[in-house]
């Protein structure tokens, strides 16, 4: 089973988030990137499993340019077998979605797996548009997948309930957690990284769909309000006047 | 459970002197350490035990013999990332770098710098997968900083060598399946031989009641007329910079291995120093508390610059020794000055073993003993500087 493995860069938990450009940019200077983890541990984790299992070839693609290779070195040294970089800024979901399309249009993959959604934007919404402009079926989220053959078998919890399918490839999917555990590449994994080939590809002519205009950080959290335990009728007050929750 | 809370420290932004394999590897071992050796080691460290299951997980994230030609079953690294997979070994604990530090620059090393091609391939692949433990035989229990007066010796037999001596405070040496050791020949010159668990009159008693490092395994190396297998000596090497040429390897990566203990140290005083509220404010806003942890990072900081300094002259083959024991002299001292600042810092929940500092600050008692005493080293920073030897 050939399988592509969608992953994108994200700022570590622990950046410090702030903007530029009026507010209009998000300011990378001293931000640490990661491969976003849903991405790394359930999407890219479990195509390695199955590939382990049954064999075929595991290729991880993300739009961005030449900084990012260092994530996909990790992905590589994870156990990817190759890597394809689209050679462009990732500017929306749909941009990312068509590039990454137009790619896999032109090759034979019978699973594309995305991480469920990103740490720094939380759209989910790559894997369904990558879906719908290649024509494939979308199943999200995916908690488990099982493969014999070209049926998939899918676990996607909603609603506090389990969701049990079957589809069949060629399928896109969006990897959640329960997919996987997350691995630690080992030494052999990196050392072999460093001469599996990264692709770059030039982006397709495409438009982004949105342009952000301005970011805002939430308010900053207030300080904790103590109440004398004797005194409920100011807890009630205030919990009616300024937290407004009753 | 237990979570590992540590967040890295990098005050001058050294990492953008690191390349991104380095980074890599260094996030690869934090995240095994997190793992597999922060849950555990405080357990393994109160009841004196050595957790063998870790072996395995130290070969895969590439903590034997990293600098080890491929070839030969290593990683071909660079000298920075052996320091770097020393520090974050160390972060977790000092006793579970030592461990890494002697199979990689005691036996490893010598095995592949002075060994003949037949030992390099019997031993190397072994001992870098961790199928093979060693340890290494220099200090004797009445000959520490003056190895050259050692009286363990070997004599020449015809088809083999007879092993007579014993050694003391080896790590590993309790499970240890092949011991380098180093003794002198009937002219008195002092060989490098391996000698293999099973030889007939080779035992390795552990030493017990130790306050330091307690959870990594020492012990003593003892041979009664160890029979010796000519083809194990190093041929070529004769003198004691055969195993101070180890000590050099291995000394080096304690001084990164320290700067470790110190970031686990100050992180969690650290936060700490936030979290504890004394007189209605976290103890982080009183001077007396913010002296401290300005003091550590400002230390923690010169360190990391000298470290990385360091590496990139051992890169280029280019380090003396005398720089190598200004930095373990350092580094080591700065540590164990933090790890008792930091004990302060948490008071007496700075005893408990719910933190790891009292750990770090035993363990460091042994480190700024071995691989060269603190002062020994600072003698030689001195003949280094006088060319005068204040030694005897």
């Amino acid at each position: 089973m050939n399988i592509l493995v969608c992953i994108s860069k994200v700022p570590d938990t622990t950046s410090k988030i702030s903007f530029t450009d009026g507010n209009s940019k998000f300011d990378t200077n001293g931000v640490q990137w990661i491969v976003n983890p849903s991405d790394e541990w359930y999407a890219l984790v479990r195509a390695l499993e199955l590939k382990e299992a049954g064999g075929g070839n595991v290729t991880i693609i993300t739009v961005g340019n030449a900084e990012d290779d260092a994530v996909i070195r990790k992905a590589l040294a994870i156990g990817a077998d190759d890597a394809v970089r689209i050679n462009s800024d990732a500017k929306d979901s749909y941009y990312v979605a068509a590039q990454i399309a137009e790619y896999a249009k032109t090759k034979s993959f019978d699973l594309i797996i995305t991480g469920n959604q990103t740490i720094d934007y939380n759209n989910a919404e790559v894997g369904g548009m990558i879906a719908e402009l290649i024509g494939w079926d979308y199943v999200t989220p995916c908690n488990k997948l099982d493969v014999t053959g070209n049926t998939c078998k899918i676990e996607s919890e909603v609603g506090g309930a389990t969701r049990v399918l079957e589809a069949t490839t060629p399928l896109v999917i969006s990897a959640a957690k329960g997919m996987a555990e997350a691995r630690i590449p080992n030494m052999r994994g990196i050392m072999a990284a460093r001469t599996k080939p990264i692709a770059v590809v030039e982006p397709a002519a495409i438009s982004p769909q949105i342009k952000i205009n301005v970011f805002e950080l939430p308010p900053a959290k207030a300080g904790v309000k103590m109440i004398d335990p004797e005194n409920m009728d100011e807890l009630v007050k205030l919990l009616h006047t300024e937290a407004k929750v009753i | 459970m237990y979570v590992d809370k540590f967040q890295f420290h990098d005050y001058y932004l050294v990492d953008e002197l690191l390349t991104e394999e380095h980074k890599l590897i260094r996030e690869t071992v934090r995240n095994w350490v997190k793992k597999d050796v922060s849950p555990i080691i405080e357990d393994y460290a109160q009841r004196s035990e050595f957790p063998n299951q870790i072996i395995q997980g130290l070969a895969d994230v590439g903590a034997f013999g990293p600098y080890i030609p491929q070839e030969y079953g290593g990683a071909g690294l660079d000298q920075i990332s052996y320091g770097i997979i020393m520090m974050e070994l160390e972060r977790g604990d000092s006793g579970i770098r030592s461990t890494a530090s002697v199979q990689s620059s005691l036996v490893m090393y010598p095995i592949y710098t002075f060994g003949t091609e037949a030992q390099k391939k019997k031993y190397l692949p072994q001992l870098a997968t961790g199928k093979m433990m060693g340890c290494f035989g220099l200090t004797e229990p009445n000959h520490g900083s003056d190895p050259s007066s050692m009286i363990t010796n070997i004599k020449d037999m015809g088809d083999h060598y007879i092993l007579n001596g014993s050694k003391m405070w080896i790590s590993n040496a309790p499970f240890a399946d092949i011991a380098v050791v180093w003794a002198k020949d009937e002219e008195g010159k002092i060989r490098g031989l391996v000698v293999e668990r099973g030889d007939p009159g080779f035992t390795t008693p552990e030493t017990h009641s130790k306050w330091s490092l307690r959870a990594s395994a020492t012990g003593e190396l003892v041979f009664n007329n160890v029979k010796v297998p000519k083809e194990n000596i190093f041929p070529d090497v004769k003198g004691l910079k055969g195993p101070l040429s180890c000590l050099n390897s291995a000394r080096y990566g304690i001084s990164w291995g320290a700067i470790g203990a110190a970031l686990d140290c100050y992180d969690t005083a650290l936060r700490y120093s936030k979290e504890r509220i004394q007189f209605g404010k976290p103890i982080g806003s009183f001077q007396l508390q913010q002296k401290k942890l300005a003091e550590m990072i400002t230390e923690i900081t010169k360190a990391q610059l000298l470290t990385w300094r360091l590496g990139v002259l051992k890169n280029e083959n280019r380090a003396t020794p005398a720089q190598i024991s200004m930095a373990k002299r350092n580094n080591v001292n700065m540590a164990l000055q933090i790890a008792r600042e930091a004990r302060q810092i948490l008071g007496a929940m700075g005893i408990t073993g719910d933190y790891s500092i009292m750990r770090h600050m035993m363990n460091l008692e042994s480190v700024i003993t071995y691989e060269g005493t603190h002062d020994v080293h600072l003698l030689i920073t001195g003949m280094d500087v006088t060319g005068i030897s204040a030694f005897s």
